[in-house]
């Protein structure tokens, strides 16, 4: 008796499951509001990618061009795949020390596996991603940046 | 020639009396399997490929997604285009596979999915051929295409291939058991088994509200093993893409993949007509009993619409089967059909057996 409990029990068990499946995917069916594919081509004017997106490498720059960039060189050091490369130059302060400031931060694209160690390793903070996904370009060289703007001088405090 | 909408038989006599009158009887024969055969053939290319398209819309709605969207206004076009891809495509000759068995099994299965659709009535006298056994006949011929399925996996060479036909033949045979089963059911309760009368006998009602609970249980009992006789999700193990990469028709190529892939979804539109026509009622509208007023309003409505929203809902239905339920092991697939399945089936028969008897039916 008790194995024929259990033979109708199960079978009942197994409806009761597959129908509580069979809802949810029914419920999906039924609500196409609830996609949340992204039409890329179309929706370009409006589509707003994420804070966390890691699109292109970038320095931030303050109203009067000034960056964070000290030119240690610890994210060209950290950089996995040697897409970095920092051009430092020495200059000498008014009360005769000398001091290292930036000439150029290049930054390769091509070779970015947007990995963040640069991002995270940077002590004063100085790079940052930006949201940019459109990468694609004719001419190779066009993917070979310069982060810091022309003209550009760091930040007072930072050491 | 006189056309009408509601009822062909005058349309299809009148293409038959001509033909006779110009030609001599062979060659009218002749001509007129031509015209079934060739109405067929568009048929097939134009459901096919909507299927396709319906599958991965529906599946693709299913997942939170759009699906194809591209080729033409909501991709409609898409699976035009992966047909025309499809017959492009190299067909690959595979090292020491049986050549004459693998060239042959696409068209053993496609065949099989012909015959079964000729004895399907999509209205009155749209009909190729009315057996009076009807019923019998589309369960004889849709277990053939197992027969195709085999020698692809057998021919290929291929483990893969192999073990998915082994599969494939396994689950066929066990469910064949239900399929019959359950449509013997219904055949008890109508006392026919000629497609013609047993829609015919559905004016005053569809079978599923007439035979009550049996009918309901063998409706359910048939949608399962008919799914697992065309080898779809969750029955799909003899194709099983993550395990076989795609069971036995893992070597084909070309136009002959395509035949595979057309047979599947035809055999599909063939359990889903089969399905509406013995438990809904086919091509006949929705009639309640004794309600000449309503029975009336719903003879409006043409058969040809009745029969495809019917077959659309039942396809739809197995398709939501496939998108929910995992793929069962070859195991639990049996499990199921022996321990569960033929089991019920065949209380259901008797206490359908009993139902008529005694009356109790509408």
């Amino acid at each position: 008796m008790n194995s024929f409990y259990t033979y109708f029990a199960d079978i009942f068990r197994g409806l009761k499951s597959l129908l509580i499946g069979m809802s949810v995917t029914g419920r999906y069916f039924f609500s196409p509001g609830q996609i949340v594919t992204q039409q890329y081509p179309e929706n370009r004017k409006t589509l707003k990618m994420f804070d966390r997106f890691k699109g292109d490498l970038m320095m931030p720059h303050d109203t009067n061009n000034q960056h964070r960039c000290t030119g240690c060189g610890i994210c060209e050091t950290n950089c996995p795949n040697g897409s970095i490369e920092v051009i430092s130059d020495r200059i000498e302060l008014p009360d005769g020390k000398k001091k290292r400031i930036i000439d150029k931060h290049i930054y390769h694209l091509s070779m970015c596996t947007f990995c963040n160690l640069c991002v995270k390793t940077c002590p004063s903070d100085a790079l940052a991603w930006d949201q940019t996904f459109e990468h694609a370009v004719f001419d190779r060289s066009k993917l070979t940046k310069i982060l810091n703007k022309p003209g550009s001088s760091i930040i007072k405090d930072i050491e | 020639m006189a056309f009408n909408i509601y009822d062909f038989t005058s349309f299809t006599q009148s293409i038959d009396e001509a033909l006779y009158e110009w030609l001599p009887p062979f060659w009218a024969l002749i001509v007129e399997m031509t015209i079934i055969g060739l109405v067929f053939l568009i048929g097939y290319a134009i459901i096919g490929l909507f299927l396709v398209y319906a599958e991965r819309k529906v599946c693709a709605f299913m997942q939170n997604r759009v699906g194809p969207n591209r080729v033409g206004p909501y991709g409609i076009f898409q699976t035009i285009a992966d047909f025309i891809k499809l017959l492009m495509k190299e067909l690959v000759y595979i090292k020491n596979s049986d050549k004459l068995l693998f060239n042959i099994a696409p068209f053993i299965v496609i065949i099989a999915s012909f015959m079964a659709i000729a004895a399907i009535p999509f209205a009155k006298g749209l009909h190729a051929i009315d057996f009076d056994i009807g019923i019998m006949y589309v369960i004889a011929v849709t277990s053939l295409g197992v027969v195709g399925v085999l020698l692809a996996g057998w021919s290929s060479n291929n483990k893969y291939s192999l073990i998915g036909a082994m599969r494939s033949g396994a689950q066929i045979i066990s469910y064949e058991l239900s399929v019959g089963l359950s449509l013997l059911t219904i055949i008890v309760l109508a006392g026919t088994m000629q497609f013609s009368e047993v829609v015919e006998l559905q004016s005053s009602g569809w079978f599923i509200f007439k035979g009550h609970i049996p009918a309901c249980i063998a409706f359910v009992i048939f949608l399962i093993a008919s799914t697992a006789e065309t080898n779809r999700g969750p029955f799909d193990l003899a194709e099983a893409e993550s395990e076989l990469t795609a069971g036995f028709h893992t070597e084909y190529s070309g136009i002959k993949f395509a035949f595979f892939f057309l047979a599947e979804y035809m055999n599909m539109f063939i359990v889903a007509s089969i399905a509406a026509t013995v438990f809904l009622g086919g091509w006949m509208p929705f009639h309640i009993g004794s309600w000449e007023g309503f029975n009336y309003v719903m003879d409006f409505i043409p058969p040809l619409f009745w029969y495809f929203g019917k077959t659309a809902f039942i396809i739809w239905l197995m398709m939501w089967f496939k998108w929910t339920f995992p793929r069962l092991r070859i195991d639990q697939l049996l499990n199921l059909e022996w321990k569960y399945l033929l089991p019920i089936n065949l209380v259901n028969i008797l206490i359908m057996a009993f139902i008529v008897l005694m009356g109790w039916h509408f």
